[in-house]
C-alpha cells in the first residue's frame, strides 16, 4: 500500500472502517456468547433452585452490562459509516443490504435494548419467570442480530439473487437467494461458534484466575467446568466448520484461498501445505518457505491429487491487495484454534482423573488463553475481508469505486478522532471489565438481594414482588 | 394493490426519527442538565430514571439510519457525506454518553466519578448540538451532482446551523427537565421545575427565531407558509405552539396541591407532554416546509426511493414488527413506571 505519500481518502476510509469494526466486534464477540451463558445460568437456577447459579449469574451480569454498552455505542458508528465513508456502495447496494440491516434493527436491536433494561434493573420489579424471559429475549436478540449482519456480509462475498441495473445499482430479485446466499450457512455457523468460543475462553480464564487464588471457590469451579465443557465440544466442531467454510471459499473466492495458503504457482497435484513463508508480492513468490509436501492438496481438495490454483493464475488486479496480511492472519487464527482444541482435551483428561480444580498448570494455560477467542475472531475477520479485496461486492463492485466523495483531510480528521476516543473510552472500559472480572465471586453477590423489600413509589400500584415473596411493600411516606 | 411505497416509507421513517428525538431527547436532556444537579444522590437518581430505557431509545436512531439506507439509499448516500463532520462528532459524543452510564457508577474515587459525570454531560450536550447542526445544515440545502454529494467538508457550518444546534440543546434540556419533574420528587423535583421554566422560555424564543429565519432560506419555504392557499392551513401550527406554551407554563407555575395523590403522577407528566407537543409541532412545521423533498432543495422521496421489491420486502416485516416493538417498549416503560427514588437501581 502506498503509505509513503500522504494516504489517499480511500486508504484512510478503509483503515477507519477496519479500525472501527474490529473494535466494535470485540464486544459482540463476547456478549453474544455471554448472553446465552447468562440465560443458561438463570435457567439452571430456576430448574434447580441452587443459589450458586443465580450468584454466578449476577456476577457475570455486571460484566455483561459494561461489555454490552460498549458494543451498542460502537455499533451505532457502523450503521452510519456506510453512508459517511462508503456512499457509492450505499447508493448501489443499499437496496439489497439495507433491508437486511433494517431487519437486524427490527428483530434484534429493539429486542435486546428493550429487555436489557429489565434484565439489568428488573430483578426486583418483575417475577422470576418474566425476568428469565427478558434474559432469553436478549440472548435470542444477539443471535438474530448475528443472522442478519452475516447475511448482509455474506451477500457481499457471494452475491446472488439480484440483477445489476444499467447505472450500476443492485436490484433485488429473490430475497431467499439473497439471504441464504452460497457462503451464508458456513459463515453464520463459523461466527456463532467463534462467539461461543470467545466467551467460553474468557469465562474459563476468569474461573482459572480465581481457582489459582482459591481452588475451593465454588463459583470459580462452576465457571471453569462449564467453560472447559464448551471448549471440548465447540473447539473441534469449529475446526470442522472452518474446514467446510474454507472449501466454500475455495469454490467462490479461489484467490483468497491461494493467499491464505501462500500459493503463487498452479499445482496439478500434491501441493504442499505451507507452514511458514514470507509472501513476496513484488516478485510473486514466497521467501523462506517451509511446507509439508502434499498436505495442501489433501486439506483443500480432500485428496492427494487435488489441483490448487495459485495467485499467478489470476490477473494482478483480481488478487488480494495484501497477501502477507491474509497469509499470516490465517495462520494466527488456525494456530489459536489448535490451542483451543488442546486446552479442551487437556481439561477433559484432568477431569477424568478428578483433578480439574487442582491442576495449576492447566489453570495457567486457561488463563493465558483468555483473550484467544478475541484474537482469533479478529484474525479471521482480517482473513476474510482483506482476502476479498479489491472488491466490496465480490466480482462486481470494487472497493476503489465504493468510497464517498470526501476529501482526504476530512477522513484523516475523523480517523484521528475515532482513534483518540476509542482508546480513551474503550481503554477505560476494558480496564473496568478486567477489574470486575478480577473481583472474586462470593455467595453474598452484589445486586439486589432476594429478601429485600422493594421500595416502590406510593403513587403507583405495587409492582410484582421480588421472587414471589409475599410481603406487602411499605406504605408511601 | 397499488401503494405509494415511497410515501408510506417517508411517513414511517419520519415517525421513527421523531420517536428518536422524543425519547433520546429527554435522555440527552438529563445529561445536558447534569452540571445543575448536585453530585451524588441527585445525579444518581437522574441517571437511574433513564438507565433502563436509554438503550431502546437510542435504537430508533439506528432504525433511522438503517431504514434510510434500505428504502432511500440515494438520500442516505448524499446526506451522510454532506453532514460528515457533525454526524461523526455526534457518534463519538454518543459513545461517551452511553459508556458513562456504566462507568460513573463503577468508580472508586471521587475524581474518577467526576470525570465520567463530565463525560456524560459533555457527550449529551455535544450529541444534541451536532444533531441540531446536522438538522440546520440539512434544511438549508445540500449541493448534489449526479448521484453524489458535490459540496465541501465545511458546507455544514453556517450561522443558521449553529443556531439550530444551540436551539436543540435548549429544547432537549427542556425535555430532560420536564422528564425529571415527572419522574422524581423532593428537591430534585423542584429544581427540575425551575430549570423547565427557564428552558421553556429559551426554547420558545429559539422556535420563534428559527421559524422567522426559515422562510428566507429558500423561496419554496416562504411559499409554503405565506403563499395562498397554504396559508389557510399553515397558521394552525404557530397557533398550536402558543396554546401548548400556555399549558406548559400553567403546569410549571406552582407546586401541585397536596392531597390529590392519585392524580399526581399524571399532573406531573403534563409539562413533559406539552414539551413533546412543542417538538411535534416544530417537526410538523419542518415537514410542511420540506415536503416532498428528502434532500433539499431538489431530490424528492420518489427520486431517492429504492426499487419497489426492496421497499415491499422491508415493509412486510415493519408492518408487523414496529407495532410489536411499540407494545413491548411500552411494557418496559410500564415496568419502570412511577417516581425514581434514591438507592434504586442495581448499582449497589
Amino acid at each position: 500500500m502506498p503509505w509513503d505519500a500522504f494516504p489517499s481518502a480511500l486508504d484512510l476510509a478503509r483503515f477507519q472502517f477496519a479500525f472501527t469494526v474490529v473494535w466494535h466486534f470485540l464486544f459482540p464477540a463476547f456478549t453474544i456468547g455471554l448472553a446465552s451463558y447468562l440465560a443458561v445460568l438463570e435457567g439452571l437456577w430456576l430448574a434447580t433452585g441452587r443459589a450458586l447459579f443465580i450468584e454466578t449469574f449476577r456476577w457475570w451480569l455486571r460484566v455483561f452490562a459494561v461489555a454490552f454498552a460498549m458494543g451498542v455505542v460502537s455499533g451505532i458508528v457502523m450503521s452510519y459509516q456506510f453512508g459517511t465513508n462508503w456512499s457509492v456502495l450505499s447508493d448501489r447496494a443499499g437496496p439489497v443490504i439495507g433491508p437486511l440491516l433494517g431487519y437486524e434493527v427490527l428483530t434484534a436491536f429493539f429486542l435486546e435494548a428493550g429487555f436489557l433494561g429489565v434484565m439489568l434493573f428488573g430483578l426486583n420489579r418483575v417475577g422470576k419467570g418474566l425476568h428469565f424471559a427478558a434474559t432469553c429475549c436478549v440472548a435470542i436478540g444477539t443471535l438474530m442480530s448475528t443472522f442478519w449482519i452475516i447475511a448482509a456480509n455474506s451477500w457481499m462475498h457471494t452475491p446472488t439473487g439480484h440483477d445489476v441495473a444499467p447505472d450500476g445499482r443492485f436490484l433485488p430479485l429473490d430475497w431467499w437467494a439473497i439471504i441464504f446466499n452460497p457462503s451464508f450457512p458456513y459463515r453464520f455457523l463459523h461466527v456463532v461458534s467463534a462467539a461461543y468460543l470467545t466467551t467460553a475462553f474468557i469465562v474459563g480464564a476468569v474461573g482459572a484466575w480465581h481457582l489459582l487464588r482459591d481452588r475451593a471457590n465454588r463459583h470459580a469451579r462452576l465457571m471453569f467446568s462449564m467453560a472447559m465443557w464448551m471448549a471440548l465440544v465447540v473447539a473441534p466442531a469449529q475446526v470442522v466448520i472452518g474446514d467446510l467454510h474454507g472449501l466454500n471459499t475455495l469454490e467462490h473466492q479461489p484467490q483468497k484461498v491461494a493467499a491464505m495458503e501462500g500459493h503463487w504457482e498452479e499445482r496439478r497435484a500434491e501441493a504442499p501445505m505451507i507452514l511458514f513463508a514470507m509472501p513476496n508480492m513484488a516478485e510473486e513468490r514466497n521467501d523462506l518457505e517451509l511446507g509439508i509436501p502434499g498436505l495442501g492438496s489433501l486439506i483443500l481438495g480432500h485428496s492427494w491429487e487435488a489441483e490448487i490454483r495459485g495467485l499467478k493464475s489470476f490477473p494482478p488486479d483480481e488478487r488480494p491487495t495484501n497477501v502477507p496480511l491474509v497469509f499470516w492472519s490465517f495462520r494466527a487464527m488456525v494456530g489459536i484454534g489448535m490451542l483451543m482444541v488442546a486446552l479442551g482435551i487437556a481439561a477433559f483428561v484432568m477431569r477424568l482423573r478428578g483433578r480439574l480444580y487442582d491442576t495449576p498448570w492447566l489453570h495457567r494455560f486457561a488463563l493465558a488463553m483468555g483473550p484467544s477467542g478475541l484474537i482469533a475472531v479478529t484474525a479471521g475477520w482480517i482473513v476474510t475481508e482483506a482476502g476479498r479485496q479489491p472488491y466490496t461486492v465480490y466480482g462486481l463492485l470494487r472497493t476503489a469505486d465504493s468510497v464517498s466523495p470526501i476529501a482526504a483531510p476530512a477522513v484523516a480528521t475523523s480517523l484521528a478522532m475515532f482513534v483518540a476516543v476509542y482508546f480513551v473510552v474503550f481503554g477505560a472500559g476494558i480496564w473496568l471489565l478486567l477489574r470486575l472480572m478480577a473481583a472474586a465471586p462470593h455467595p453474598a453477590q452484589e445486586g439486589p438481594s432476594e429478601g429485600e423489600p422493594i421500595r416502590t413509589a406510593g403513587i403507583t400500584p405495587a409492582p410484582s414482588l421480588p421472587h414471589g415473596q409475599v410481603t406487602q411493600p411499605g406504605p408511601a411516606e | 394493490m397499488d401503494l405509494d411505497l415511497p410515501l408510506i416509507w417517508a411517513l414511517l421513517l419520519a415517525t421513527a426519527v421523531f420517536l428518536y428525538v422524543a425519547m433520546d431527547g429527554f435522555d440527552l436532556g438529563v445529561g445536558i442538565l447534569f452540571p445543575r444537579l448536585d453530585r451524588g444522590e441527585e445525579r444518581d437518581v437522574a441517571v437511574n430514571s433513564i438507565a433502563p430505557v436509554w438503550d431502546g431509545n437510542e435504537t430508533w436512531l439506528v432504525l433511522g439510519g438503517g431504514g434510510l439506507l434500505a428504502v432511500f439509499p440515494l438520500a442516505y448516500a448524499i446526506v451522510l457525506p454532506a453532514l460528515y463532520m457533525p454526524l461523526i462528532v455526534m457518534l463519538l459524543a454518543l459513545i461517551f454518553r452511553g459508556v458513562a452510564f456504566e462507568m460513573r457508577f463503577r468508580q472508586d474515587t471521587e475524581a474518577g466519578k467526576r470525570n465520567w459525570d463530565n463525560g456524560f454531560w459533555l457527550g449529551s450536550t455535544v450529541a444534541a448540538f451536532s444533531q441540531g447542526v446536522a438538522l440546520g445544515a440539512f434544511v438549508q440545502g445540500i449541493a448534489v451532482e449526479g448521484r453524489g454529494y458535490a459540496g465541501g467538508w465545511w458546507d455544514w457550518l453556517t450561522p443558521f446551523s449553529v443556531l439550530t444546534g444551540v436551539a436543540l440543546v435548549a429544547g432537549y434540556g427542556l425535555l430532560g427537565a420536564t422528564w425529571l419533574l415527572w419522574k422524581t420528587e423532593g428537591a430534585l423535583h423542584e429544581k427540575a421545575r425551575g430549570q423547565a421554566r427557564r428552558l421553556g422560555g429559551t426554547t420558545l424564543a429559539f422556535i420563534a427565531t428559527v421559524s422567522l429565519v426559515m422562510p428566507f432560506l429558500q423561496p419554496a419555504f416562504a411559499d409554503r407558509w405565506f403563499g395562498f392557499p397554504h396559508l389557510l392551513f399553515a397558521w394552525v401550527v404557530p397557533v398550536a405552539v402558543v396554546a401548548l406554551a400556555v399549558v406548559l407554563f400553567r403546569f410549571l407555575a406552582a407546586a401541585p396541591p397536596q392531597g390529590a395523590r392519585t392524580s399526581l403522577l399524571w399532573r406531573d407528566a403534563i409539562p413533559f407532554g406539552a414539551a413533546l407537543g412543542l417538538f411535534l409541532l416544530c417537526y410538523i412545521g419542518l415537514g410542511i416546509s420540506m415536503w416532498p423533498m428528502i434532500v433539499p432543495p431538489a431530490i424528492t422521496i420518489w427520486d431517492a426511493a429504492a426499487p419497489p421489491s426492496t421497499q415491499r420486502f422491508l415493509l412486510a416485516g415493519a408492518a408487523v414488527l414496529v407495532p410489536l416493538i411499540l407494545v413491548y417498549t411500552g411494557f418496559v416503560y410500564w415496568i419502570f413506571r412511577g417516581k425514581v427514588r434514591a438507592g434504586e437501581g442495581y448499582h449497589h
